[in-house]
């Protein structure tokens, strides 16, 4: 069936509005496409960790989740979906239950690529049948903005401050979708909000439906942290596709596969300028920061291109 | 009824885990609760049990999965000791939070460090304010009932509180004592199924667990989570009559142990209290008025039947297994402090003892009992003492030089 916006919009919202998110924030955006490739039908057991879109969606006694929804901690999404998706071939089993459940997890990258990476190896390589989604947004945005292993190299960030000597942050971006196709998962995948979210959906809906552990990175800004205006969200996504920054693609079943090749790769520039973070490196002086950038975007691209083929 | 056999307190709990009608166990490796997983995934990989086993990549992950599993509906347990039990901290109280009634197989050891692998009350102690129940257990025999009587403990409606069953690492978990074992159909009765009244995959009413809470909530919810710990003392009470019923075996919040004329009492939590009741009637074959306290609900705590039992003694010596690095002695004694706080009663000293798995001989308790006839007598050689350990508390079986 062809994907149409306008008819997955009809679907019974399951992530409602009046949540506490900032305007311009891509998390929300990435849970909304997420449980849209729902069907309505299915109900889903959904787990989140710690950081802004926990906190921002279930403060006491309101939520914005229609599905049951479970926060624990910070570090244990994968173990706490693990748990959650092994009670519920239990109680299937004993007749407990008897629809349909998808459980799905939501991290930030704080939550993902590094606190709780651990916890989701584990899950991965346990094999359970659930989704992982992780909405980076490259920092630990609900303490405020401190760098995580997911910040690209160069980002002002308060653990990572552009100052006199040090020029931001020093280390370049981990590519965790990597690691995680390396746990040979049925489906991975890597996206971010563009057009009319077509790509996601048809990732999330391959996500959802694939029997064992899925992955999505889904590159979800923060205007705050980030430092763009509210209106750009799209923009900038676009423009971390178009320069190549964040390679639209999916891993199923160990194939690659390039999900947008823009029709010209953008120079990172374009990427970098509407963002407050990267300010600093558009000082003359710093020149060599836009090249080193460039140089490990092009190197990534590079590398997928290859696989991809 | 009951059929007799010859197990380690490890083996005995992986048997009672397969009657408990469990629907998820996650469990990680360490010594001395190691077996535990071990024998259970013998279990389910010989189809003994339809308990789905999650073999986790880490202690954190153990509790992280069982708090998912239970929350989701399901009947969670998992086994643990020492670091396992310090690394799964956070979950402890996530877990008690939530008021999921999980369970615990807990094999008491010493925290690292330096690493050590024997038994001391360390870890366990570390865990005594998250929110669970502990229940300390003498032998493996209590080990196995107490872990039985956790599930119902924790599951009732008043309680809605997870339950730590702990024993002495390899003193009780790994020593083979006779025991009386019920079989999985008698086990499966007495803990019924898992009924929770809210559940993630409750079809007909959904559930979002663990908000964040604001000022003007977190009070309210802490109150009424100490609420649940404060009525499991009867409910412990409750269960341990429905438990004697099916096993002919008596179990209170505490055993009093020759205490009704006692002079001289000696309060301990767990498998020492064995080796202080063997004392105890060498003593008393002489004449000696000596009893022994010991604690089985340490969580909550039952102040005031441990203050009935000790006021009209004149002097006690209260054994801690864990030095709690407060300077002023170990976490027992400052319970006991709070139990007998204004209402005069014994000379209360305190012992710090065992501590990494050191020997804790019959001479020593006898040690004990000489310390507070000397107390008692007035005769007690204090300033030889505030120079041992300072004036709060004293070491036993300490090596000086
Ligand atoms: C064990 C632990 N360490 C630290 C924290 C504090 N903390 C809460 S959320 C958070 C950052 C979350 O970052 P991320 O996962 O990237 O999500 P975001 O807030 O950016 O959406 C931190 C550091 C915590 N809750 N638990």
């Amino acid at each position: 069936m062809a994907y149409q916006l306008k008819e997955e919009m009809s679907k019974p919202e399951r992530f409602s509005s009046g949540h506490r998110m900032c305007a311009g924030c891509g998390a929300p955006l990435a849970v909304r496409a997420v449980l849209r490739a729902l069907e309505p039908e299915d109900k889903a057991a959904i787990v989140s960790a710690t950081g802004c879109l926990q906190a921002s969606t279930f403060p006491y006694p309101y939520t914005a989740w229609e599905d049951s929804f479970l926060h624990s901690a910070f570090e244990n999404a994968g173990a706490s979906i693990g748990g959650v998706e092994t009670a519920y071939r239990a109680l299937k089993k004993r007749g407990k239950v008897k629809g349909n459940y998808k459980c799905i997890a939501f991290g930030g990258d704080g939550g993902t690529y590094d606190i709780g990476f651990q916890s989701l190896s584990g899950a991965l390589e346990r094999g359970h049948d659930f989704v992982y989604v992780c909405y980076d947004n490259e920092a630990y945005m609900n303490t405020g903005i401190q760098r995580s292993s997911s910040t690209s190299r160069f980002a002002d960030t308060s653990t990572s401050p552009a100052g006199k000597v040090v020029p931001g942050k020093l280390q370049n971006k981990k590519n965790l979708t990597d690691v995680v196709i390396a746990h040979n998962i049925p489906y991975v995948a890597q996206t971010t909000f563009m057009g009319n979210f077509r790509d996601l959906h048809q990732k999330a809906r391959k996500a959802v439906y694939t029997p064992g552990p899925a992955f999505m990175n889904i590159l979800a800004p923060c205007p705050r942290g980030w430092r763009y205006e509210t209106q750009d969200l799209m923009k900038i996504c676009k423009l971390a596709a178009d320069t190549c920054f964040w390679p639209m693609f999916e891993v199923e079943e160990g194939k690659w596969r390039l999900t947008y090749e823009p029709k010209k790769k953008l120079a990172i520039e374009e990427y970098l300028k509407p963002q407050g973070r990267f300010k600093h490196m558009f000082k003359p002086e710093n020149q060599w920061m836009i090249e080193a950038f460039q140089t490990e975007v092009d190197r990534k691209w590079q590398d997928i291109l290859t696989r991809c083929q | 009824m009951g059929k007799r056999d010859r197990l380690s307190g490890n083996e005995a709990i992986a048997l009672a885990m397969k009657g408990m009608n469990l629907d998820v166990v996650a469990a990680f490796p360490i010594t001395p609760s190691t077996e535990i997983p071990q024998y259970f995934s013998q279990y389910v990989a010989n189809g003994e049990t339809d308990t789905l086993f999650i073999p986790v990549e880490s202690e954190h992950s153990a509790m992280s999965a069982c708090i998912g599993a239970q929350a989701a509906g399901a009947r969670a347990s998992t086994a643990t000791s020492s670091c396992g039990l310090a690394l799964m901290y956070e979950m402890l109280h996530v877990g008690a939070s939530l008021r999921l009634p999980m369970t615990m197989a807990c094999v008491t050891r010493a925290l690292t460090g330096p690493i050590n692998i024997h038994n001391d009350h360390g870890d366990a102690m570390g865990a005594r304010d998250t929110g669970w129940i502990q229940l300390y257990a003498e032998n493996a025999q209590e080990a196995y009932d107490n872990y039985i009587m956790a599930v119902k403990i924790a599951e009732d409606k008043q309680v809605l509180t997870p339950v730590m069953a702990c024993q002495d690492g390899f003193i009780t978990s790994h020593a083979v004592e006779n025991i009386e074992l019920l079989s999985d159909e008698e086990i499966g009765k007495f803990v019924g199924l898992y009924e929770p009244a809210e559940y993630l995959l409750n079809e007909e009413e959904k559930v979002a667990m663990g908000p964040y809470d604001a000022p003007a909530y977190l009070m309210e919810h802490k109150r009424q989570q100490a609420e649940g710990m404060m009525q499991a003392l009867p409910v412990i009470e409750k269960v341990a009559a429905e438990f004697a019923a099916l096993s002919g075996r008596h179990y209170g919040l505490i055993e009093e142990y020759q205490t009704e004329d006692a002079e001289r009492i000696l309060v301990v939590l767990g498998s020492t209290a064995g080796t202080a009741k063997q004392v105890i009637k060498n003593l008393r074959a002489k004449g000696e008025k000596v009893g022994l306290v010991k604690i089985r609900s340490y969580r909550p705590f039952p102040a005031a039947a441990v203050a009935k039992a000790i006021k009209k003694a004149k002097a006690v010596a209260v054994m801690d297994k864990a030095e709690g690095m407060s300077g002023i002695g170990g976490p027992l004694f400052g319970d006991i402090c709070v139990a007998m706080n204004g209402l005069g009663g014994p000379r209360l000293i305190d012992y710090m003892y065992g501590l990494g798995g050191r020997d804790v001989r019959p001479e020593h308790i006898e040690a004990v009992y000489r310390d507070l006839a000397a107390a008692m007598a007035g005769k007690a050689d204090e300033e030889q003492l505030i120079k041992k350990a300072g004036p709060y508390y004293r070491y036993l079986a300490l090596r000086e030089e």
